[in-house]
């Protein structure tokens, strides 16, 4: 009796309810391993360094008498504002970000122009051909590019021989292999985006603008240009921000004074060890992402839902 | 859009191309080089390769990875797939907006973020429950993280053009949802689950900049053995290693995007099947 009834109620338990068993496993997995993360890294930019395991001071200590205590140690932003190196890497890095999206944009953006003008099944090799090293390791990239641009590599041997240059070019280790090296690396990021938007662009537009007596370069700015806006919003966000980031491609390729803020963070969290300093560095770090971050959000669901 | 692309076009398209290659087809030639001389060409030699197989730090290092990258895309594809099954089937659920927000953010978030502030939360966790200890575990659990979001994104997508159909007949003739789920959509999206574990499986081999802030003493994975010899400059026995691990990743991939492909011909046919 008991039985039979408990029958029906679960299920009705579980068609009201069932989709949380769904739902909440990926959910509780990103909120503890992904968001959470980013609370103890606030809370630990407060803290103090100590030496002990971990290398830092309780926020929260709760005394004898169960006083709860918190001590909020401003020091470490304050450390960020009044020692210049951090402010001097935040502004390199981005400058450095900014300018190799923008070049990424100006190579990417006529390729990905190129393959869209392409049939349907060449178009899904080109796509092959850009998305393999989009995927391929960044460190071996980085390592690979070491060969072409090093003194002995590729391009000075090239160079030389076409008698284009009698000394070899110094390169690596400068701040122009950092620039090269994201560039090499994000191009991918910039044209599959860009390939999304011009892809679907409605090509009878061009012609009713060719009809009223719009030159193409006319009509390129005035309908693909727009057009294509989200791809190029959504691409640039997808190099600007890892690449601001960018960790390998400095310690690899740039000189040992290069300042951009992942090799920054590295150094003090690796070398100084001092955890509280590298949490504020983080935490301002991400602040600073919140615009970039959120444009990228707007625009690829918009590119989505089109 | 297709009109035929001016010559411009078409040379700056092939240019672009030949130089996301170079670097790569130039490293994997140089692997083969007898000279132990990185500038200079010594003849043609597989003895770098053979060198590998007795250096025990690379093997331990390159185990640990194919141990970790089998454990986080399984673990990453399980995920993905829940999340992108709430996320398409579910339309409206509290939460809905934070599942959308976690999935996507790792995809953006720099790398070097990721790694410190799950760092923080490992070594605060030790602290408090003695759980877990650095290296095997926090690998699998931080990459995980990253995997999920792109499972989910490609799943995502192939779950939104799913014919629901058969589902729909399959609960009208009594099967319950999962049931139905399971008979009838599930080998539909089947390949989107195998091309998104190999992807995983690459990103998870290729990670070094998280991996080196969530692992402990004694747990290396092979990109980071690879960056700490990397660090000294070009060597004959890495550019052996990395060849054979670019190999590895494109055949991921392109075995990945043949079943993406595969599918989604078939879907056509389909499609065109259904219409007559």
């Amino acid at each position: 009796m008991i039985d039979a009834e408990r029958g029906p109620r679960t299920g009705e338990w579980l068609k009201r309810h069932g989709k949380w068993l769904i739902i909440l496993p990926p959910l509780l997995f990103l909120l503890v391993f992904f968001l959470i993360p980013f609370a103890f890294a606030l809370v630990i930019s407060f803290a103090d360094t100590a030496v002990r395991i971990p290398p830092f001071t309780d926020i929260i200590s709760v005394g004898a008498d169960w006083h709860v205590n918190m001590t909020l140690n401003l020091g470490n932003f304050k450390y960020l504002f009044t020692d210049e190196v951090y402010g001097l890497s935040y502004l390199y890095s981005i400058k450095t970000a900014f300018f190799s999206t923008l070049i990424c944009l100006a190579i990417g953006y006529p390729m990905a122009y190129a393959i869209a003008r392409t049939s349907k099944s060449t178009q899904s090799i080109l796509l092959l051909v850009i998305i393999l090293p989009f995927w391929t390791s960044f460190l071996l990239r980085v390592y690979a590019l070491e060969g072409i641009i090093r003194e002995t590599g590729l391009l000075n041997t090239a160079l030389l021989w076409l008698g284009v240059i009698h000394q070899p070019l110094q390169i690596m280790r400068t701040n122009l292999a950092v620039y090269i090296g994201i560039i090499y690396s994000y191009l991918p990021f910039m044209v599959l985006p860009l390939f999304a938007t011009l892809e679907k662009l409605d090509h009878s537009l061009l012609e009713a603008a060719a009809d009223l007596g719009s030159p193409p370069w006319r009509s390129f700015i005035d309908v693909t240009l727009p057009m294509s806006m989200p791809g190029i919003i959504a691409g640039s966000m997808l190099v600007f921000i890892p690449a601001i980031g960018e960790f390998v491609i400095p310690t690899l390729l740039g000189g040992p004074d290069n300042l951009m803020i992942g090799r920054v963070l590295w150094d003090e969290f690796f070398g100084n060890r001092d955890w509280p300093v590298a949490s504020a560095v983080a935490i301002v770090f991400l602040v600073l992402l919140v615009g970039p971050i959120a444009l990228y959000q707007h625009y690829s669901t918009k590119q989505l839902e089109t | 859009m297709s009109e035929r692309a001016s010559p411009l076009l078409t040379s700056i398209l092939c240019i672009g191309i030949a130089i996301l290659y170079l670097p790569m087809l130039v490293l994997i030639a140089y692997s083969f080089n007898a000279s132990a001389l990185v500038s200079v060409w010594g003849g043609f030699s597989t003895s770098w390769y053979a060198t590998l197989a007795h250096n025990d730090q690379i093997l331990d290092a390159a185990k640990l990875s194919l141990q970790i990258g089998v454990a986080v895309s399984t673990g990453s594809v399980i995920l993905g797939t829940l999340a992108a099954i709430s996320l398409v089937r579910f339309k409206a659920f509290r939460t809905r907006l934070l599942l959308t927000g976690m999935v996507n953010a790792p995809l953006v978030m720099p790398e070097i973020i990721t790694g410190i502030t799950q760092l923080l939360l490992f070594v605060s966790m030790l602290h408090l429950f003695g759980w877990p200890h650095r290296g095997f575990t926090t690998i699998v659990i931080a990459h995980i993280a990253f995997c999920t979001a792109y499972v989910t994104v490609t799943v995502q997508s192939r779950l939104q053009s799913a014919d629901r159909s058969l589902e729909e007949a399959a609960m009208d003739l009594g099967a319950g949802p999962v049931r139905a789920f399971v008979d009838t959509t599930l080998p539909l999206i089947a390949p989107a689950l195998a091309s998104s574990w190999l992807l995983s499986f690459t990103l998870s081999l290729d990670d070094l900049v998280i991996s080196s802030f969530v692992s402990g003493p004694g747990a290396s994975t092979l990109p980071m053995v690879i960056f700490s010899k990397v660090k000294l400059g070009v060597s004959p026995d890495i550019n052996a290693l990395a060849s054979l691990i670019i190999c590895v990743v494109g055949v991921c991939v392109l075995t990945a995007g043949y079943l993406m492909r595969r599918t989604e011909r078939q879907r056509l046919i389909d499609a065109q099947m259904a219409e007559r």
